[in-house]
């Protein structure tokens, strides 16, 4: 059974570490770190079958955080949008110095 | 505060004697300071008013000047007058008890750490009341002439509390029970020294003397303070009296005994301007001239003798340190009397006849003759204090009749003098009498203090055990010759000052006239000092004979008996390890016989002085400067010395800081500190060339990090 | 007197109120509108002190410990205790930090005309920090005020300073955060060597003292400790971001800085180098560079300041010339010297605090602080000369002022232990005069020749209050130390028993001291 949750788990993290690092829409990117984050709260549920229930209350700290993080990161986005009219991330290199 | 009376005082015939407020006597010129401190400040604000808006402050006539102006005339003498008093007083008392032991009087603890204490306390002895006579006797004298001299001027309230503040210093300096109290007196009569010098600090040159006065004399300073340093690490202690009972404990001309005098020495050459510091003292010139009576001639400059008498156990220990006293003393004496030949600035050639005669005084008391070198110190103050004084008169004169004319002229150029017997006849006389005193003719005061010292210096060579009879020899030869070069330079200065012809100026000599009272009085006070003064020690031998009147002069070494309680041990330690003083002088003769030879040599001198100076052609032909050349040239500029020492040591010591400013501490230091700033900066920068600012590679690189780290702790 | 005191229990709460009594005055100040900052700050100020002059006579000169001690904890798991205590040594320190406080106050009144708020704010919340550096008794509580007292002098000079005064204040920072750094690593290991030891975590002075170290520890020690210090004292030559900071701050921080910034560093060494590292201390070879370094300071910087066309830039040389004789009195290891170094700390926070001050006064004035530009200033302002004469002579050392007592006993003490450098040192009197008097002379004496040198004023009433119990202090230390002197002796004569006991008996700190074989030194 935590065999089959973790490959899950494992599949999914990749497929967002994929789309992390191949995709230059912003919004895309975004949706890949939210999929790596749910990939993490798989993994958690699995191993709070064996650990005890500290895994499943962190999972409702993660999704928190996640909710938080769209909530900033879209609004980010958005306001980027509004300034170059573009969300492709090869376009932002000014943080940097 | 009750004072604390250590040592029992005791007599050693007549009645027992009680201090009678010595304290008193340091706290009147105190708060004669305080008083005309005061003064001064709010006169100087007002005056400060008037500069501002442009003008001076109008002092009005002398009925109605302002009270800051006519208070300091009563303070400023009055506490001096008060300070004479009860010195007197006390010297009554010490005189009719005959002490034997130094009354030491403490008041507080001045500072205490664990292991050293000195104690704010004052020693009174034979020594330090002959020294508190001379200042606050000399010195009561010389503020009733500044108040003449000095009346007209707008500093007038400054300069008596500064002249206050410098009596009360230099009663520390001879007062204080110990060294470190003593140096108190001896810097701070430095220090009062400086502002007065520059008095008149709008000068740029006056307030350069000054200056120059200050660093030199701290040269001296660092010796005083180095040989305490030797002093309390012998014996644990800097007070007087402790010192002195358990030096014999120290090895006759042993390596540490000759520092600390050597040591001390360089301080008394610093304060008292001999070779090689004493540079400072004609340019000290620039002060008010009765700032120059008494301290540069009368008490200040004296200082150094008074320290090598206070030690006289220690110098007496010392074959070494005395002999270096006793020949720096002579090269100084012949060389300060042969520049003053070629002067005609009328106050350097007087100070530089202080530098000589001070010379006179550390030949003294390097060959052993504390009592002949305080006495000569004492007849000094009176005459050269009269000198300085009369000078002063005369500068006064000169100064008023060419304010009179509005002419452009040195007051003090003895070319711009000459004939002035007739306009002031009173300062004529007395300053008469203070040349002769000081030119050694019996028999006036110098004659007596001066032949003492030149008979001691044959006695002490032809010692025994003498350490160094030939340089005694050499010593006494110039001793010899600088009494002679002084007699020729003082006629001068008197011939030129008031013989001949007056060349003040046609306009000018109409308004030249004799010093008020308060200016001759102190003159008169002191002529009969240079005179008598002279006749409270004569020697034994010279006593019975025509010197003494065959016994007709009243006393027989009285200083010398009064100051033996002070000079005995020296003179014990002398006779243990030097034998018997001689009693012939190097070429033969007695006492009596070289006193004659000397006096009338002295008198020879004079008059020829007075057929080589007299004769005008061959004086204006000595005067004119463009035509002098070699040895006199060489004289009149004082053998370039300043010019040396400016070159050699002041001009390195300047380029050596700007080195160290510019090259070490810009150049270097800070240089080698900013290049490490500006490397870490750098290396800073290099490394954010990492930081793209692409989000991608950010990941990319994340990504790849965190499988290498899971795949080596995979692989482990 | 005394009994006043103790019936209010003034002992009790007085440290404390010291260390926040100016903390609450930040808040105060903060809260007070922009034109009434500088007087709410400086009543406040004047409140410190009144309540610190009761230390004089609260004082037990018979202990020689700490006394006033009171302690909280603070951090528990770390041994952290917020502890205070007051001896011989730090109590002048702290008196010389609240007089100074007060009067670089109301010396601001005039010079800081933006941003007042922020800038009283700013020198109560330094206060607060530098009294803490001196009466913190655990070593953590110690390295924090340390650091504190870094943010506001940074700011101070940042932001109110002269034209380079980013350079200044960054150069300040820097310099001064790297040397505490090092000094935190030695903490550190006090702390687990203590641990190890005493078996519980402690940042304790005293618990410190405790415990016994190789040589060779308190050498790597000593030597973290000695560069943080080093560079606050500052000594040579770790000394030129001082002449920098002093150009640019402005003058309540000019006077900060030398009254009593830099006495943390000498205070430093007195508390920290010589009781805990006494073999190090001692050893040769360190007392041989620290007495040549603190000889190179007093003859080297008193030459580059005799050439300095600046005036501050020449009275802020002077400052390290000045702690060379410290370090001088402090490594010649005996209580004379070490007696005299603390006065001469006390000395030089009178003295060159009153020059900072005299010449922020003369820059207000004149807006020039060229030497050059001067000249004549004692015709117009005679009582401004006066002060700074007696200001002038007391930094030079002429008896009769606080700055002879102190140097004459530190050359003293030198002396006792190493004559030849002693000697050397004691040309320093000469150069003193040497760089003071020509300043004097050019900026107040001389022709009174520059139309804008005939417009300066005479002092102001206010002026005359901050200067005038300032040179009544420098006489009356020079004429009567001995109060002075008696309430740090003991707590002297412990540091220096402390020291010569590891020498004689190195048993006595357990096994672990290395046995130290003095050689002959010198």
């Amino acid at each position: 059974m935590i065999t089959e949750a973790l490959l899950l788990s494992a599949i999914l993290f990749v497929i967002g570490t994929f789309g992390v690092l191949v995709r230059r829409n912003a919004i895309i990117i975004f949706l890949a770190i939210e999929l790596q984050l749910n990939a993490v709260n798989v993994a958690l549920v699995a191993f709070s079958n064996l650990h005890g229930i500290d895994g499943q209350i962190f999972v409702f700290f993660v999704m928190t955080v996640a909710a938080a993080e769209a909530a900033v990161g879209l609004a980010i986005i958005i306001s980027i949008f509004r300034h170059y009219e573009t969300v492709d991330v090869n376009n932002f290199n000014f943080l940097k110095w | 505060m009750s004072p604390l009376i250590q040592g029992d005082g005791q007599p050693f015939g007549g009645g027992e004697y009680e201090p009678l407020v010595p304290g008193l006597i340091l706290l009147l010129p105190l708060l004669g300071f305080l008083a005309n401190g005061i003064l001064a400040l709010v006169h100087a604000r007002a005056s400060a008013n008037a500069v501002r808006e442009g003008g001076e402050l109008d002092l009005g006539g002398r009925a109605d000047r302002p009270s800051t102006h006519t208070w300091p005339t009563w303070i400023g003498p009055g506490v001096m007058g008060g300070a004479f008093f009860l010195t007197l007083v006390n010297f009554a008392g010490m005189f009719d008890a005959q002490l034997h032991e130094a009354v030491v009087i403490s008041y507080w603890t001045w500072m205490a750490t664990g292991t050293f204490a000195v104690e704010a306390a004052i020693q009174l002895d034979q020594l330090s009341m002959i020294m508190m006579m001379v200042v606050t006797g000399v010195g009561f004298l010389i503020h009733v002439f500044s108040v003449g001299y000095m009346r007209d001027d707008p500093g007038y309230p400054r300069y008596f509390a500064y002249l206050n503040l410098f009596v009360f210093f230099m009663l520390v300096l001879v007062m204080g029970a110990s060294y470190p109290l003593m140096f108190v007196g001896w810097e701070g009569v430095g220090l009062c020294s400086y502002l007065l010098i520059g008095f008149w600090f709008g000068d740029r040159e006056k307030s350069d003397a000054g200056k120059k006065a200050f660093i030199v004399n701290r040269i001296g300073d660092f010796g005083f303070l180095v040989a305490m340093f030797l002093l309390f690490v012998e014996f644990g202690t800097l007070d007087f009296v402790p010192i002195f009972e358990e030096a014999e404990a120290l090895v006759y001309g042993g390596g540490l005994v000759t520092a600390i005098t050597l040591f001390f020495f360089l301080g008394a050459a610093g304060k008292s301007a001999q070779m090689p510091l004493y540079v400072w003292l004609p340019d000290a010139m620039a002060g008010p001239t009765p700032v120059s009576a008494l301290i540069h001639a009368a008490t200040m400059v004296t200082a150094g003798v008074y320290l090598v008498a206070r030690s006289s156990v220690l110098f007496a220990l010392s074959p070494i340190g005395s002999a270096t006293v006793a020949c720096v003393g002579a090269i100084t004496a012949l060389f300060a009397a042969t520049i003053a030949l070629k002067q005609n600035d009328i106050k350097k050639v007087l100070a530089y006849s202080t530098v000589s005669q001070l010379g006179y005084m550390f030949v003294a008391v390097g060959v052993g003759a504390y009592a002949a070198g305080i006495f000569h110190l004492m007849t000094h103050a009176f005459f050269k204090a009269l000198l300085f004084l009369g000078s002063g008169a005369v500068i006064h004169a000169m100064h008023e009749a060419y304010h009179q004319t509005h002419r452009q002229a040195d007051p003090q150029d003895m070319r711009n003098m000459g004939g002035l017997r007739a306009h002031m006849p009173i300062t004529w006389a007395t300053m008469w009498i203070a040349t002769l005193a000081i030119a050694g003719i019996w028999p006036f005061a110098g004659f007596f203090s001066k032949d003492e010292i030149i008979w001691q210096i044959a006695a002490f060579g032809g010692a025994e055990a003498a350490a160094f009879p030939i340089l005694y020899t050499m010593v006494w030869v110039i001793a010899l010759a600088a009494a002679v070069l002084t007699a020729f330079y003082m006629t001068r200065l008197m011939l030129m000052t008031f013989h001949g012809t007056n060349r003040t100026g046609e306009k000018e000599s109409g308004y030249l006239n004799e010093a008020p009272a308060t200016m001759w009085v102190p003159l008169a006070i002191l002529a009969p000092l240079s005179l008598f003064g002279g006749w409270i020690n004569v020697p034994e031998a010279l006593q019975t004979s025509w010197a003494g009147l065959s016994g007709a002069l009243p006393t027989t070494e009285w200083l010398h008996h009064w100051l033996e309680p002070i000079t005995e041990q020296a003179h014990h330690i002398q006779e243990v390890n030097l034998g018997e003083l001689g009693h012939t002088a190097p070429f033969g003769g007695g006492e009596v016989l070289w006193a004659f030879i000397s006096t009338s040599a002295a008198l020879l001198v004079v008059l020829a002085a007075v057929r080589v100076v007299g004769s005008e052609e061959i004086r204006d032909a000595a005067s004119d400067e463009s035509r002098l050349s070699g040895f006199g040239k060489l004289l009149l500029n004082k053998y370039y010395v300043d010019e040396i020492y400016d070159r050699f040591i002041v001009n390195t010591v300047r380029r050596k800081a700007e080195f160290f400013w510019k090259v070490v501490d810009v150049g270097i230091i800070d240089r080698f500190l900013n290049a490490l700033g500006w490397v870490t900066k750098g290396v800073g920068w290099g490394v954010s060339m990492f930081q793209t600012g692409a989000v991608n590679t950010y990941a990319f690189v994340l990504t790849v990090g965190a499988l290498i780290v899971l795949g080596l702790s995979v692989l482990t | 007197m005394t009994v006043l005191l103790e019936t209010i229990g003034y002992s009790n709460w007085i440290l404390h109120a010291l260390v926040w009594l100016p903390v609450l005055g930040v808040a105060v100040v903060l809260g007070t509108e922009e034109r009434k900052a500088k007087t709410v700050a400086f009543w406040c100020s004047v409140i410190v002190l009144g309540l610190s002059l009761g230390l004089w006579w609260a004082f037990d000169p018979t202990i020689s410990g700490f006394q006033m001690e009171s302690t909280a904890t603070w951090i528990e798991a770390w041994g952290v205790n917020y502890s205070l205590g007051i001896d011989g040594i730090s109590l002048f320190m702290v008196m010389l930090t609240t007089f100074s406080t007060s009067l670089a106050i109301l010396g601001s009144f005039n010079y800081i005309r933006v941003r007042e708020r922020a800038f009283y704010a700013l020198m109560l919340l330094l206060e607060a920090g530098v009294v803490g550096v001196f009466v913190a008794t655990d070593v953590f509580l110690f390295y924090v005020f340390f650091e504190i007292t870094l943010i506001p002098m940074y700011f101070i000079v940042g932001v109110w300073g002269g034209e380079r005064r980013i350079y200044a204040a960054i150069k300040f920072f820097l310099y001064t955060a790297f040397g505490s750094l090092l000094m935190l690593v030695g903490i550190l290991y006090l702390f687990y060597q203590t641990k190890n030891i005493l078996g519980f975590p402690s940042f304790a002075y005293g618990d410190f003292l405790g415990i016994s170290l190789t040589e060779v520890e308190q050498l790597w020690l000593f030597a973290a400790f000695a560069l943080a210090f080093s560079i606050k004292v500052p000594v040579f030559p770790l000394h030129t971001w001082l002449p920098d900071a002093h150009v640019e701050a402005p003058t309540p921080g000019s006077v900060i800085l030398a009254a009593v910034l830099l006495k943390m560093g000498t205070y430093g060494f007195v508390r920290f180098l010589l009781p805990l590292f006494p073999l190090a201390a001692q050893h040769p070879v360190i007392v041989a560079t620290m007495l040549m370094l603190g000889l190179i300071g007093i003859i080297y910087t008193a030459l580059v300041a005799a050439v300095q066309p600046d005036a501050k830039k020449l009275v802020a040389y002077t400052s390290v010339a000045h702690m060379g004789f410290v370090v001088l009195g402090v490594f010649a290891l005996n209580v004379n010297g070490l007696q005299g170094g603390l006065i001469v700390m006390i000395s030089h926070g009178l003295s060159t605090g009153a020059l900072f001050l005299l010449l922020g006064m003369l820059y207000e004035r004149r807006h020039t602080r060229t030497i050059e530009e001067f000249g004549g200033i004692a015709r117009v302002a005679p009582w401004f000369a006066t002060a700074f004469v007696i200001t002038a002579l007391a930094s030079i050392g002429v008896p009769g002022t606080s700055g002879f007592i102190g140097e004459f006993l530190a050359l003293l003490g030198t002396f006792e232990s190493h004559p030849v450098i002693a000697i050397f040192a004691t040309l320093g009197v000469i150069f003193a005069a040497y760089y003071m008097l020509p300043m004097v002379q050019s900026v107040f004496f001389n022709e009174l020749e520059t139309p804008e040198n005939r417009e300066v004023k005479d002092l102001t009433g206010r002026e005359i209050t901050i200067l005038a119990p300032l040179c009544a202090l420098m006489i009356w230390i020079g004429w009567n130390p001995t109060p002075f002197l008696d309430r740090m002796e003991l707590s002297v004569r412990a540091v220096i028993e402390r020291v010569e006991s590891a020498a004689s008996t190195p048993q006595a700190f357990g096994e672990t001291t290395g046995v130290y074989q003095p050689e002959e030194a010198d």
